[in-house]
């Protein structure tokens, strides 16, 4: 019996650490019961709708108009972010300066805030009457009300996904690796690009992916700032809750399978080549 | 290239940690710098490096005062203890990195930088790995990746800061005698700290023992091991016994007793004798010799080490006698040492 029991279970190794098929169990229900019935109950719901009508749906100008600007404001707001995380978390990981353990705090405060507060701040400051709005518009340049504010929320609600992934990552590059790399030669400028930002790719690209996700689903601080004129500044998740009010529920459903089949392609690309890095060079375990 | 330290201090805050140190090194000489931890050596290292800049003090490549150089402009090959290998870079990236960074004035064409690269690494004996990755290798391996890394780039000098402090004692032992044979085909000026005597003895021409910031003798391994001209230094390298005795008339007395040493020139007064556990002769008699009731009794490999109390305070030597020598616990032992050097406080 043991020996059947044995060649049902291969994957599953003898080892010293004991609890693998009750970690195991606990992990897939909690996966089941968080995640996979509500999204296979939205999948059945679409399914439902047929192909025809789903793709008349899929295909209707104003929703994909919506998903490409909820796409598209995510992955511009992503790599900004990217950019600017980077920095951030560098000057907070290698350099001490009075105020740090704040400025370390605030990083986290798009976490906390409700992002509905975050919205309506940014609006007040970049409408065409706020602070920083009033000073733009008279150069012809609008930020709330278009893409550009929508983008901008995104990157105040992502940072610190970015900040907080590559950080730990970057605490542990060694001195040593930069020195070496100055021994052999290398300038600051090729220290930074051709040594350190490789080393960090696979956290980037980690920070990248979260501050997109988040990008892609964020509802509270967008609808604020972005104006929602259909067509131009009305992002997906909007189109969804416009279209529950509308009791068009079909359309709805549709929106959000497109939506989640999307993004969960583009996670499993990046996780995969984050995956395949990480692998590579050795992080981790 | 000949390298020349001359009287470097450096501060690190108000800490002092080389004080007035001048050191000549030799064209293709191999040097060992050895010393306890907060000695000074890497410090030193890295001053030669350009990692660290001295307080004061100058840094001669040649003729060429390199203290104003930049640690990229001095063209050095540094190793680090735990390798620093760029670890998403494969092994023959690693080693290229020195030559492909160059202005393209100064780099080689593609294929002759891969050419160099698989020379050094056939020459580090990793013929078939270069496209692994540093954690697909051994710490030996990664040592050895290292250490072609740094050469490539023909460098003045070979800088080696405890290259294998971080291996095991067997790949130690195998890399120590590999490092040699390195150096003896490729004649680079090397530099190495450790704080392991025996790697220091072995490896190097020449060995500069370091305490507290400064350098306490500079000579060659068997300079140093038997006329080592300070008490630091013989009780650092290798074992040693200390007592305290007194000269009069040109001999050496324990207490109230005649050790049968003849001192002659030695002026009057109290001294400290030191002596190595193996440089001594067995006795017989009573007089004119050293005493002691045997303690302890060890086997170490092939001789026999054996602990003796030869009474009064501060009176614990230890003797090496070869092994069919038996002796039991409390029995006694006579002996007198052949070969000593006294220092005074």
């Amino acid at each position: 019996m043991t020996a059947r029991t044995a060649s049902l279970w291969q994957f599953r190794q003898p080892s010293v650490i004991p609890g693998f098929g009750l970690a195991l169990g606990v992990t897939l229900s909690w996966l089941i019961l968080i995640i996979l019935i509500p999204l296979s109950g939205l999948a059945w719901r679409s399914s439902a709708l047929g192909w025809s009508t789903f793709w008349a749906l899929a295909t209707d100008q104003r929703t994909v108009n919506a998903l490409r600007i909820s796409f598209g404001t995510a992955f511009v707001a992503a790599l900004i972010n990217v950019v600017f995380g980077v920095i951030l978390a560098w000057v907070l990981v290698r350099y001490r300066f009075p105020g740090k353990r704040i400025i370390d705090a605030m990083v986290d405060l798009p976490f906390a805030l409700p992002t509905a507060v975050a919205g309506i701040a940014l609006t007040t400051l970049y409408a065409p009457n706020g602070w920083i709005g009033s000073l733009l518009a008279p150069l012809g340049i609008k930020i709330a009300f278009t893409p550009i504010g929508i983008v901008f929320a995104l990157v105040f609600v992502g940072l610190p996904f970015v900040v907080r992934t590559v950080q730990p990552i970057m605490e542990e590059i060694d001195k040593e690796v930069e020195e070496a790399a100055a021994t052999l030669g290398a300038n600051r400028f090729q220290t930074i690009s051709r040594v350190l930002l490789p080393g960090l790719a696979p956290a980037v690209l980690t920070g990248f992916a979260l501050a997109f996700a988040r990008g892609v689903g964020e509802y509270g601080s967008v609808i604020f700032i972005a104006g929602n004129l259909p067509y131009i500044s009305e992002i997906a998740p909007l189109l969804i809750v416009i279209r529950l009010e509308e009791f068009n529920y079909p359309a709805a459903t549709a929106i959000a399978a497109i939506m989640l089949m999307i993004s969960f392609v583009m996670l499993l690309i990046i996780n995969t080549i984050q995956a395949w890095s990480r692998r590579r060079y050795g992080y981790g375990a | 290239m000949e390298v020349r330290v001359q009287n470097i201090r450096k501060e690190f805050g108000r800490f002092p940690a080389l004080n007035d140190v001048s050191l000549d090194i030799r064209s293709g000489e191999l040097i060992a710098l050895l010393g306890p931890s907060g000695s000074g050596k890497t410090t030193l290292l890295r001053l030669i490096a350009g990692l660290e800049s001295p307080t004061e003090g100058t840094v001669y490549f040649g003729n060429e005062d390199a203290s104003r150089k930049s640690v990229q402009q001095r063209n050095i090959g540094f190793v680090f203890q735990h390798y620093a290998l760029f670890r998403h870079m494969t092994v023959l990236d690693n080693v290229s990195f020195g030559l492909t960074i160059r202005p393209s004035g100064r780099r080689p064409s593609k294929a002759d930088i891969r050419q160099r690269a698989l020379e050094l690494l056939d020459l580090v004996q990793l013929s078939g790995l270069e496209k692994r990755y540093p954690a697909q290798l051994s710490g030996g391996q990664r040592q050895r990746v290292a250490l072609a890394r740094a050469m490539a780039v023909e460098p003045n000098v070979l800088l080696l800061d405890e290259p294998f402090g971080a291996l095991d004692a067997q790949v130690r032992k195998e890399l120590r005698r590999w490092l040699r044979e390195i150096h003896d085909r490729t004649g680079h000026t090397t530099v190495f700290v450790t704080h392991d005597q025996d790697e220091a003895l072995e490896l190097a021409d020449r060995v500069v023992v370091m305490s507290k910031g400064q350098i306490e003798q500079i000579g060659t391994p068997d300079e140093i091991y038997d006329t080592p001209n300070s008490p630091f230094v013989f009780g650092f390298i290798g074992q040693s016994n200390i007592l305290p005795v007194r000269v009069e008339n040109g001999q050496l007395w324990i207490a109230d007793r005649s050790i049968g040493v003849s001192a002659q020139g030695e002026p009057d007064g109290p001294a400290q004798l030191y002596f190595r556990p193996h440089d001594i002769e067995l006795l017989d008699g009573n007089g004119g010799c050293i005493a002691g009731l045997v303690t302890v009794t060890r086997r170490v490999a092939g001789t026999r080490h054996v602990e003796l109390d030869i009474g009064g305070a501060n009176s614990r030597v230890e003797i090496e006698l070869p092994p069919e020598k038996v002796t039991s616990d409390h029995s006694r032992v006579a002996f007198r040492p052949t070969r000593w050097k006294l220092f005074r406080d």
